[in-house]
């Protein structure tokens, strides 16, 4: 084995690890935040694991798109609509937890399968060969796969529209009567201070 | 350097060949020779980086000072040029504080996470024909994925500081790099689209057949202006500069911090404008190829191509271009800087998403037109 394999092995691991406990920790901090930010390490992962596939291109699309966008704009909701809200405990929850967790074992289980019993058509030829990976996916797009990379780009646009739609307040019937209220889900996430220091400069110190 | 420079006389400098030949002459087996040349690039670069980036920080200090009619940094060295290093050294021993009230992890993972992905685009800049650390297909692409992580950092850092200031600062900043992206790639396609390669060295080696006049600046002219006001605001200079706004913000997303973690934003910022002057030069001021020619005056002056003495010269030629045309861009940005008012964050999103991004897109319809009718012209 020499260096370059030695390297590829050690950081596929230290990869495949990270991309476990990251997608962990998204589902199960109860921190909102935290999950947002993990979801940002479980996506660098995965384009860590595309270079190593000698998927250049597909790596960095991978961070512009998932970690540059939607990531981002995960993050960008959770800090502008930040309702912070103490839930109550409901009884019997453990109930939910279990059912979700036999769903998720049940998924986990049937992809499994389905990854090991499909008879995958593996290409033959080393990714490593290809000169120029760009080249081959424009390739690729123009020839045999143009009608899915098509319809993805009419679906984007349709979904594009309808945003500028929703956004554009004006194209919005005047009909509906409007009420201004102003909710509290709006306020930004800033953890309450004691006002200790408050207190001791007006004299209330003891 | 010299002894390197010796062995590869006469042809194409490759640092890593001869490097290895010399290890290897010393009795170490072909393998580990690479694995101790591996590091020592990229360690180069980035004491390069660091270097270009404290010399920014001297230039900001004299224009600034010059634009006001000052005398600025004097004493410190001369013309005050260890003035960065004072500032390093200041900021390094200086006590770093974390407010009581703070998320003590993310508050220190933002300003690396602001750090590293600009470190790391300097993987693609190439200083001169054979000084880039890695030609990868992708290149110039790769610059514009990792400065999308950026606004992750800032946001990260606002949201931990636990600051209002910080927080707006934070959300400012992931708007602002969100809005200018979209032009910022648009525009560095059109010229993608004129060499047909994403590599920087391909895009360079397209405009250096001419001279000064093959540059990509005199076939992009909407396409530069666009470039350079979404790199500005890309790297929060001062006509964009919202995120850290100091009369409105007090620092944005800096506010609570000092110490390293806040050197470390503030080496950012600078490392920020370098590398976008940088590939401002490589993608329209021709990278290291000199106005005119380097083999035409050679033929001029009566050099073979082949005269022993002239790689070097060429090599070296071509650093000093590379790096005088990124300061020439840095000088203009910090004339900017000390010039020019901020802008509205309304204003600022407007000018973004109504005004550049159409008038990008345009841009690109414009060079393909010219690329299918005037081939000889435009790649």
């Amino acid at each position: 084995m020499n260096l370059a394999e030695g390297v590829q092995l050690v950081s596929g691991g230290i990869l495949a690890v990270m991309m476990i406990v990251t997608a962990l920790g998204v589902v199960l901090l109860s921190n909102i935040v935290y999950s947002a930010f993990l979801l940002g390490g479980v996506f660098i992962s995965i384009s860590g694991l595309y270079i190593l596939l000698n998927a250049d291109f597909v790596a960095a699309a991978q961070i512009l798109i998932y970690v540059g966008a939607v990531n981002v704009l995960i993050l960008f909701a959770i800090m502008l609509v930040n309702k912070r809200e103490d839930f109550k405990e409901i009884p019997g929850r453990w109930i939910r937890n279990a059912s979700t967790g036999v769903v998720c074992a049940g998924l986990f289980a049937l992809l499994g399968t389905m990854v090991l019993v499909t008879p995958w058509s593996v290409d033959s030829t080393s990714p490593a060969v290809i000169e120029n990976t760009i080249v081959e996916i424009g390739k690729h797009f123009f020839s045999d796969f143009l009608l899915p990379f098509e319809l993805a780009s009419v679906l984007l646009l349709m979904a594009m529209v309808g945003a500028i739609i929703l956004a554009r307040r004006d194209l919005i019937p005047e009909s509906m009567p409007r009420q201004e209220t102003i909710s509290t889900s709006l306020t930004l996430p800033e953890r309450p201070r004691e006002l200790t220091s408050i207190g001791a400069t007006s004299g209330e110190e003891n | 350097m010299n002894t390197i420079l010796l062995l590869t006389i006469g042809k194409e400098i490759d640092f890593q060949e001869s490097f290895v030949r010399i290890l290897t002459d010393w009795g170490l087996t072909a393998g580990v020779a690479k694995a101790i040349w591996l590091p020592i690039p990229m360690i180069l670069v980035i004491v390069l980086a660091t270097l270009l980036a404290l010399v920014a920080t001297w230039l900001e200090r004299k224009i600034s000072a010059a634009a006001q009619q000052r005398i600025g940094p004097e004493y410190i060295g001369p013309q005050g040029i260890l003035v960065p290093v004072a500032d390093v050294v200041k900021l390094v021993f200086k006590e770093t504080t974390v407010p009581r009230q703070a998320d003590h992890l993310l508050f220190t993972l933002g300003p690396i996470l602001v750090i590293v992905p600009i470190f790391l685009s300097f993987l693609i800049i190439p200083f001169g024909q054979q000084l880039i650390i890695s030609n990868i297909g992708i290149g110039i692409f790769l610059w514009i994925a990792l400065s999308s992580i950026v606004p992750i950092g800032a946001l990260m850092a606002g949201y931990a500081s636990n600051n209002k200031y910080s927080l707006l600062g934070g959300l400012r900043s992931a708007a602002q790099s969100i809005s200018y992206e979209v032009p910022l790639a648009l525009s560095v396609l059109a010229v993608v689209m004129m060499s047909d390669s994403l590599s920087t060295i391909d895009i360079v080696a397209q405009q250096s057949s001419q001279g000064i006049l093959s540059w990509n600046i005199w076939r992009q002219p909407i396409g530069v202006v666009i470039f350079w006001i979404a790199a500005l605001a890309e790297a929060e200079r001062l006509p964009f500069d919202l995120p850290e706004a100091e009369e409105e913000l007090v620092a944005g997303y800096q506010t609570e911090y000092g110490g390293i973690r806040f050197m470390l934003f503030y080496a950012s910022s600078y490392l920020n404008l370098v590398l976008s002057s940088l590939i401002f030069a490589i993608l329209y001021l021709g990278g290291w190829s000199f106005p005119l020619p380097v083999e035409l005056l050679a033929s001029w002056l009566g050099v073979s191509d082949t005269a022993v003495w002239l790689q070097p010269i060429v090599f070296s030629v071509g650093m000093i271009a590379t790096l005088f045309k990124a300061y020439l861009m840095i000088f203009v940005a910090i004339l900017l800087r000390w010039t020019v008012p901020r802008v509205r964050i309304d204003q600022l999103l407007n000018l973004g998403w109504k005004f550049l991004l159409p008038i990008s897109l345009l841009n690109l319809l414009l060079t393909a037109l010219f690329k299918l009718m005037v081939p000889i012209l435009f790649g």
